[in-house]
């Protein structure tokens, strides 16, 4: 079988249960690919002699006869992801040489099903940033290109890495991390599918802690299917997360049934954004098009409090990160700046935060820190909690009126060039979380799915939030959806 | 809410990060400019509105009182910048 590398998880596993192929040739393959694809600069450490080892180890499974789904496939996982004795440093220098002794939960449970780790993927420094920019590792640069030109494009952000590594093919799927869209951004930057789902629904033990309320893992995979079977996998309850939901884990692929008739879709005005650009609002309207001709029923709704989503955010995890951060003193693990004779121990604190931490994740823990300050607590944190309750509010009344999911764009724009937002002020790199920050304020799940390409030729995604728990209903309709827009685009190989 | 130089200084010495004075002019802008695209937040009306506290109305889980993990310092020291005879040494704490 020729470039195995470009397979979805679905039609590898099928081969190798078929005999057609084995988990070490599909794992060569993709070490081929990382090999070649340097430039993207998406895979920042490779784990080939574990993944080899894995891939052997899935092919004798294969061969008993014993294959979960994910047996023999080949993964890249976020660096945010702590993998036991593999540099697990989130993009930052503050953790620099850090290898945990542990494992996350769910890089545990898909190693236990057979999966296969080719490495670590890169990604914005603690998971905050949009365009992968804050990482250490510098920047990843996406496969994708505006037509005719070379200039070097963000893959989006923080799961930067990952949506580039999936895209330009040198895994099969890859975890991500979603905090204020950071799986759904760089999902639909890079044309591939991204799911957050329900807060509670991945447990989040084991994976850097950015904004605790708000964090959620979720999968980025080639179509909806793939999403399908890589969530289940990661999906589950963990008695080590306090906040993870004691809920069986529904067969996601098995709900893909293709029919969404009587489905109620909403449409909401509030996120018809002035200034949006008019492929962003037409795309908007034809998915809604062709949710309509496969049978769902198109309503408008309003979700009043949407402005106030991004401050709201914007506070509430700044202040959780400032509190999380706050472990990163140079003493347990990661650096510690070299000290001059008369310096103690305070001086070590603040020099070693000030030399691992780069300027963004700088500036959100102090935002973070004044916020949580004696005297500002209530006027910005509490306000924000509770204009946050509000939100969530505004979800709870649309979906009580009867709508099963939200159809809206997932970004206000197409991916933009590396360094094209460097001289802009941080809130306007905000400003991309815009259609995805609500959903993590509300805890709900979310997909984004490649919808089009923009004038330059670049992928526009579509994002589907659905009801609490209902990922499989999302994920069934957001099936439609690509079936319907039957994107087949990839980036042509330059790297 | 405007930050001025010195809230900057104490901000910055509260989250324990260095930040030289030449520095603390430009970091106060632009902690400022942060909060005040955050003022938006003034103009939603919360009355009778409880500060959300979790995602997922839930209580939260308990389990016996018992140690469950453990006995590895080994591991735990594993990562440790400096550690010494089973503990995490840092630079002299008191005077």
């Amino acid at each position: 079988m020729g470039e195995m590398n470009k397979l979805t998880i679905a039609a590898a596993r099928d081969a190798m249960r078929a005999g057609d192929m084995t988990s070490t040739e599909l794992t060569e393959a993709c070490i081929q690919a990382i090999e070649g694809a340097d430039t993207l600069n998406a895979v920042v450490h490779p784990t080939f002699d574990r993944a080899r080892a894995q891939a052997a180890a899935a092919d004798s499974r294969l061969k008993a006869g014993d294959a979960p789904d994910l047996c023999g496939i080949p993964l890249g996982i976020k660096d945010l992801y702590c993998t036991r004795g593999v540099a697990s440093q989130a993009a930052s220098n503050i953790l620099t040489g850090f290898k945990p002794e542990y494992e996350s939960t769910i890089t545990q449970g898909l190693w236990d099903q057979g999966a296969v780790m080719l490495g670590k993927l890169n990604m914005d420094e603690f998971a905050m940033g949009s365009s992968n920019e804050t990482s250490i590792y510098g920047p990843v640069t996406s496969p994708w290109r505006r037509r005719d030109t070379d200039t070097r494009l963000t893959p989006g952000g923080s799961s930067g890495g990952s949506g580039a590594a999936v895209a330009a093919d040198l895994c099969l799927a890859a975890t991500g991390t979603d905090t204020g869209g950071s799986i759904r951004q760089p999902a639909a930057f890079t044309g591939i599918v991204g799911v957050k789902p329900t807060y509670g629904r991945c447990s989040r033990w084991g994976i850097i802690a950015f904004a605790s309320s708000l964090d959620q893992a979720g999968p980025m995979t080639k179509d909806v299917r793939d999403a399908a079977i890589l969530l289940k996998a990661m999906a589950g309850h963990d008695p080590k997360d306090s906040t993870s939901a004691n809920l069986p884990v529904p067969d996601f692929e098995a709900a893909l049934s293709g029919d969404i008739r009587g489905k109620k879709i909403g449409l909401p005005k509030e996120y018809r954004l002035e200034g949006m650009p008019g492929e962003i609002e037409s795309l908007w309207a034809q998915g809604a098009d062709m949710l309509r001709d496969a049978g769902a029923e198109i309503i408008d709704v309003s979700l009043p409090h949407t402005k106030y989503a991004l401050p709201a955010y914007y506070v509430i995890a700044p202040a959780e990160a400032s509190s999380n951060l706050a472990r990163y003193d140079g003493v347990k693990y990661g650096l510690r700046a070299a000290l001059d004779a008369n310096e103690g121990i305070t001086e070590m604190y603040e020099k070693t935060r000030a030399e691992g931490f780069g300027a963004e994740v700088q500036r959100r823990v102090m935002i973070g820190t004044y916020v949580l300050s004696a005297g500002f607590y209530d006027a910005y944190y509490n306000r924000a909690r509770r204009v946050r309750a509000l939100i969530k509010r505004d979800f709870e009344t649309v979906f009580a009126s009867g709508i099963d999911a939200i159809l809206t764009p997932t970004t206000p724009s197409a991916a933009f060039g590396l360094g094209e937002m460097a001289d802009q002020d941080p809130v306007k790199m905000y400003l991309n979380d815009v259609f995805t920050v609500t959903v993590n304020l509300a805890g709900l799940p979310g997909v984004s799915v490649p919808a089009g390409l923009d004038k330059d030729g670049l992928p526009l995604g579509l994002q589907l939030i659905g009801r609490p728990w209902e990922e499989a209903d999302m994920l069934n309709s957001a099936y439609v959806l690509e079936q319907a827009v039957g994107f087949v685009s990839k980036p042509e190989k330059w790297w | 809410m405007s930050i001025d130089k010195d809230t900057a200084r104490r901000v910055a010495h509260l989250a324990r990060i260095r930040v030289a004075s030449d520095d603390l002019e430009a970091l106060a802008g632009e902690l400022s400019h942060i909060l005040g695209f955050m003022e938006q937040l003034n103009e939603v009306d919360i009355d009778g509105v409880d500060p959300m506290t979790s995602v997922t109305p839930m209580a939260l889980p308990r389990r016996a009182d018992v140690v469950t993990d453990g006995g590895y310092p080994d591991k735990i020291l594993a990562n440790a910048p400096d550690a010494r005879e089973g503990f995490f040494a840092v630079p002299k704490v008191v005077e």
